[in-house]
């Protein structure tokens, strides 16, 4: 373990807990925060690339000869150029910058062009001739199942499945046998994407040295670092990747994305440097988003409401690569466990191939699609057995410091709290199943990481480093690979270093997100930047302080331990006018010890599991979330509207309340719009129009999201019980209070008509066929009817830890016994 | 394609007049950002659908995207890049920066030149007005409950300044 040991335990801060301006507030109110597509550098070309309209096809031939000879044109680029195929996770290098013979969605990039503006770029595209001949096209999951022919791509389990993975934890199939209640449900969860405000830019330019600069909009500098050098072929030290501030990220800024390569191989053809900004359609294409995902669940219950065992099935459609998937597989499955008392569990995992834009991470990767099928299983549940939907929760909720039926370690938990926070400010009480008819409230829970424990490519390094320069000046510098994305990393950073060293946040320089000057952080991803760099900037801060406290008590001629520092000054505990400022405490350092520098390093605990996959699931510390959404649904049109939401969110700290609260709305903000709207979703072209899957609306208009007349009042509840795993016991809040939005509508909805939508996004169309259905005396329900036969393999069988597991896979297991022989 | 012949005009923007040659079928988005790098204007779609780029023209929020940069000779043209004074940022911009009505700061040029306009017009404008305002402009990441509050606190700071 790292610096929690270190900390010591402290009773008041001068940063942390206090609402403030952000860091970089001021830049980003005077438009001078530097977004990648604000860059502008002399002699800058321009680049565009010329995407399939197939979704799927063999590349015969393509003709660049007359946009080569077009005015203006520097560069035109093919497959041909681009020899290696990348992937963000080393076991899925399935993608091309530039498709080398194949394409595997629409939008899919086969050329590019760089000019001298991209008017030009653009029109030498239309001149390019690509022969295709077309391959037959799988739309869906289950159209993969049904079709392993063609293949999509030649590697994966068979046919068009890309990833299966299965594990038991207990034998669950006894504990439904001896419950008194098994539930079985079907949920759809479709894909929606991320929509960030800002189109991906990149500018690639050789450096005077001849070496590599890249400026884009990436969460994650070192792991672009790292992929480019494997896909370029040039080694990583000649390489910098500098993240510009994202202007939002969600997850989909988390790939190598082609046109990063793109810009850096022909800044490096031509001598100078490369621009490519991508249109709102090609952003869509981009994607990487929520993996659209059909789930089974069944699950046993006891009579007074306890769970006995849950076997979750699931199926993704992973769109024509692998991004992220694997992870994300893992994901639909791996968290299951966390929030509630669950004594044993079995999860299967399928992700497909399909002919549609790559599905990767978006916020609460993987694990908002199950949490939405268990959160409206529990409130059918309480239906059924007769209870409060909150108070069967409260009885069932995980408790502290205990292990999961999956080998997950929890440490703090705020989630009873959270319950009772939503519970007592919505007047749950008096309103559920009290309001006149088309009004309702629902509850949903839920739990997040904060930090995902293992990197994406394997290594014991740190995850997370920081250094920090203090000179004579009083100047404090801290430099650190995190990357800001809106979330609000920058201002974290200042404020750990700050409230150790006893100086205003405003007075700390940063450099981040600069693989050519900072330490290496593994990015804005998995909520993981305050625990992980909070640790690290922490360290580095306290060796520095200890360095200026040990020179300022040899001036002052006392012990260090006496000394405080804070407010910009170093004194005296018992007399604070003995002392002098942090300026000149710097300078009896650096007179001391010489040139003044620290580091600091964070890698998280390992988990205590062994078995294979045990991976994906430990982190630090697990935040918790609360919601109560108050829907009236008109049942003439279906139409629904939300009103008031109520959200408590187990924070651990709260460093900057501004933000926290920030991070919180802008989650119940994106829950509500993947609830209600948000969807990416395709349709085929007539056949006598080739039959193409084509993206229904890849535009900001008809993908429908919210805007703030849609957008609820939001009343938002921070239950600070500081987690000592954390820093200053912060957890995260980005990605954790999404979760439960969506079935919380779900439920509310319920509340309100009576109808179960087990399917997002919850749509009138939807509302009104289940209204219709009720009246017709049918089940009131609109959701998925069957789950496809799906060739899940036998699953690693684990013992659970009250069983006498050890965290191994047990081999042969007796499964009459539920013990391993 | 034949190169198109530039045009060459006056533009006023944040009050200074400045002489531009651009391509005619540029838009103001295209000339404020590339031929006269005010860069602090945004784009998020470039076809009128996510508010990213709204500036005042003669006062009235416009999308710049919209907009093309001949029509704009001899009127008014307030970006981001005008609204402080000196280094003293106008109210609605510390509003903004104190009460997290920016997060990734992608929408908020384009959110404070269109409460700006609002707050011109009407000085304390209820929190439905101020939706109403800035309906046109999308925002993925604060859910608009901070926007509010930075307007509402901006507007309270400007009326005591007045």
């Amino acid at each position: 373990m790292n610096a929690p040991d270190k900390l010591k335990p402290r009773t008041r801060f001068d940063t942390v807990g206090k609402p403030r301006r952000r860091v970089d507030g001021r830049a980003k109110v005077t438009g001078l925060t530097r977004f990648a597509d604000d860059i502008v550098l002399p002699r800058m070309v321009h680049c565009k690339l010329l995407r399939s309209p197939h979704p799927h096809a063999v590349i015969e031939s393509i003709d660049c000869s007359k946009a080569k000879t077009f005015p203006g044109v520097h560069l035109v680029l093919t497959g041909k150029d681009f020899p290696v195929s990348f992937g963000i996770l080393p076991v899925t290098q399935d993608e091309y910058a530039l498709a080398n013979e194949r394409v595997r969605y629409v939008g899919d990039p086969v050329a590019a062009v760089i000019a001298k503006d991209e008017q030009s770029a653009d029109a030498a595209l239309g001149l390019i001739e690509v022969k295709y001949r077309l391959l037959n096209t799988v739309a869906s999951a289950e159209e993969a199942l049904a079709n392993p022919e063609p293949r999509i791509h030649d590697y994966g389990e068979q046919g068009n499945i890309h990833r299966l993975q299965a594990f038991e934890f207990g034998d669950v199939e006894e504990a439904l046998k001896g419950s008194d209640h098994v539930f079985e449900d079907l949920f759809f969860f479709e894909g929606n994407t991320h929509l960030p405000l800002e189109q991906h830019a990149s500018v690639a330019a050789p450096d005077g040295e001849g070496k590599l600069t890249l400026w884009s909009s990436t969460q994650v500098p070192h792991y672009i670092h790292r992929a480019l050098s494997r896909a370029l072929r040039i080694p990583a030290a000649h390489i910098r990747v500098i993240a510009c501030p994202n202007g939002g990220g969600f997850g989909g800024k988390c790939d190598l994305h082609n046109h990063e390569i793109v810009v850096s191989r022909a800044s490096m053809i031509l001598g100078r440097p490369v621009k490519v900004c991508l249109t709102r359609e090609e952003v869509f294409y981009m994607h990487r988003g929520r993996h659209p995902v059909l789930m089974k669940m069944r699950t046993g219950v006891t009579r007074d409401g306890k769970l006995t065992g849950m076997h979750l099935q699931t199926l993704l459609d992973g769109g024509g690569y692998g991004s992220y998937g694997v992870a994300s597989t893992f994901y639909t499955g791996a968290l299951q466990t966390v929030t509630y008392e669950l004594p044993r569990y079995k999860f299967d995992a399928c992700r497909t191939f399909t002919n549609k834009p790559p599905c990767g991470p978006k916020r609460g990767h993987g694990t908002p699609q199950p949490r939405f099928g268990q959160e409206v299983q529990l409130d059918k549940i309480a239906e059924k057995l007769g209870f409060d939907p909150a108070e069967m929760r409260l009885n069932m909720a995980a408790k502290p410091d205990s292990l999961t039926a999956n080998w997950l370690k929890i440490g703090s938990i705020g989630l009873e709290e959270c319950i009772r926070q939503v519970v007592d400010h919505s007047d749950w009480k008096k309103k559920r199943a009290q309001l006149p008819p088309g009004r309702g409230l629902g509850i949903a829970c839920g739990s997040y990481l904060c930090g995902a424990g293992l990197p994406i490519y394997w290594n014991k390094m740190p995850q997370s480093g920081v250094q920090i320069l203090a000179d004579r000046s009083g100047q404090v510098t801290v430099f650190c690979g995190a990357t800001e994305i809106g979330q609000g990393s920058d201002d974290m950073l200042a404020a750990f270093v700050a409230e150790v060293l006893g100086i205003d946040a405003f007075d700390v320089r940063l450099v981040t997100g600069d693989t050519g000057l900072t330490p290496v952080d593994l990015g804005s991803y998995s909520s993981r930047v305050t625990v992980m760099m909070g640790h690290a900037a922490i360290q580095a801060a306290e060796r520095l302080r200890e360095m200026i406290a040990d020179a300022a008590a040899m001036e002052l001629e006392v012990s260090p331990e006496r000394l405080v520092m804070a407010q910009g000054r170093v004194f005296l505990a018992e007399d604070p006018s003995k002392g002098m400022t942090f300026a000149e405490a710097v300078v009896f350092a650096e007179t001391k010890y010489g040139t003044l520098g620290t580091v600091g390093s964070y890698s998280p605990p390992r988990g205590p599991g062994r078995f294979k996959g045990a991976g994906v699931g430990p982190s630090p510390a697990y935040s918790y979330t609360a919601v109560v959404v108050e829907a009236e649904v008109d049942q003439n049109t279906g139409w629904i509207h939300v009103p008031r939401i109520w959200v408590a969110h187990d924070i651990g700290r709260a460093v900057n309340p501004v933000l926290a609260r920030g991070q919180v709305e802008g989650s119940i903000y994106m829950g509500l719009g993947e609830a209600l709207m948000e969807e990416q979703i395709f349709r085929r072209l007539p056949p006598k129009m080739s039959h193409a899957l084509v993206h229904k609306f890849p535009s900001m208009l008809e993908y429908k999201s919210l805007t703030s007349l849609d957008m609820p009042e939001v009343f938002t509840y921070l239950v600070e019980d500081p987690d000592p795993n954390c820093p200053f016991g912060a957890k995260e809040v980005g990605q954790g209070p999404l979760l439960p939005v969506m079935p919380a509508v779900a439920n509310a909805v319920y509340d309100a008509v009576g109808v179960r939508i087990d399917e997002v996004p919850i749509t009138p169309d939807k509302v009104l066929r289940a209204l219709e259905r009720k009246a017709k005396g049918e089940t009131p329900r609109v959701g998925p009817d069957h789950f496809p036969s799906v060739p899940y393999p036998t699953p690693i069988y684990v013992k659970t830890p009250w069983e006498g597991g050890d965290g191994n896979e047990t081999k042969s297991v007796d499964r009459k016994h539920g013990v391993a022989a | 394609m034949q190169a198109m012949q530039q045009v060459h005009l006056k533009l006023k923007v944040n009050g200074e007049e400045a002489e531009v040659s651009f391509a005619p079928y540029k838009t103001l988005l295209e000339v404020l950002r590339e031929d006269m790098f005010l860069t602090g204007t945004k784009h998020g779609c470039e076809l009128g659908e996510c508010g990213a780029c709204a500036v005042l023209v003669d006062g009235q929020p416009l999308l710049a995207c919209l907009e093309l940069a001949v029509e704009c000779e001899g009127r008014a043209i307030e970006t981001v890049e005008g609204l402080a004074t000196g280094s003293e940022l106008h109210p609605l911009q510390a509003a903004f920066a104190d009460l997290g009505g920016a997060q990734c700061g992608y929408c908020t040029p384009g959110i404070l030149m269109t409460a700006k306009a609002l707050l011109e017009k009407e000085p304390d404008p209820s929190r439905e007005r101020i939706r109403e305002a800035v309906s046109g402009n999308l925002c993925r990441c604060t859910g608009y409950q901070q926007i509010y509050e930075s307007i509402e606190e901006g507007a309270r700071r400007m009326r005591e300044e007045a």
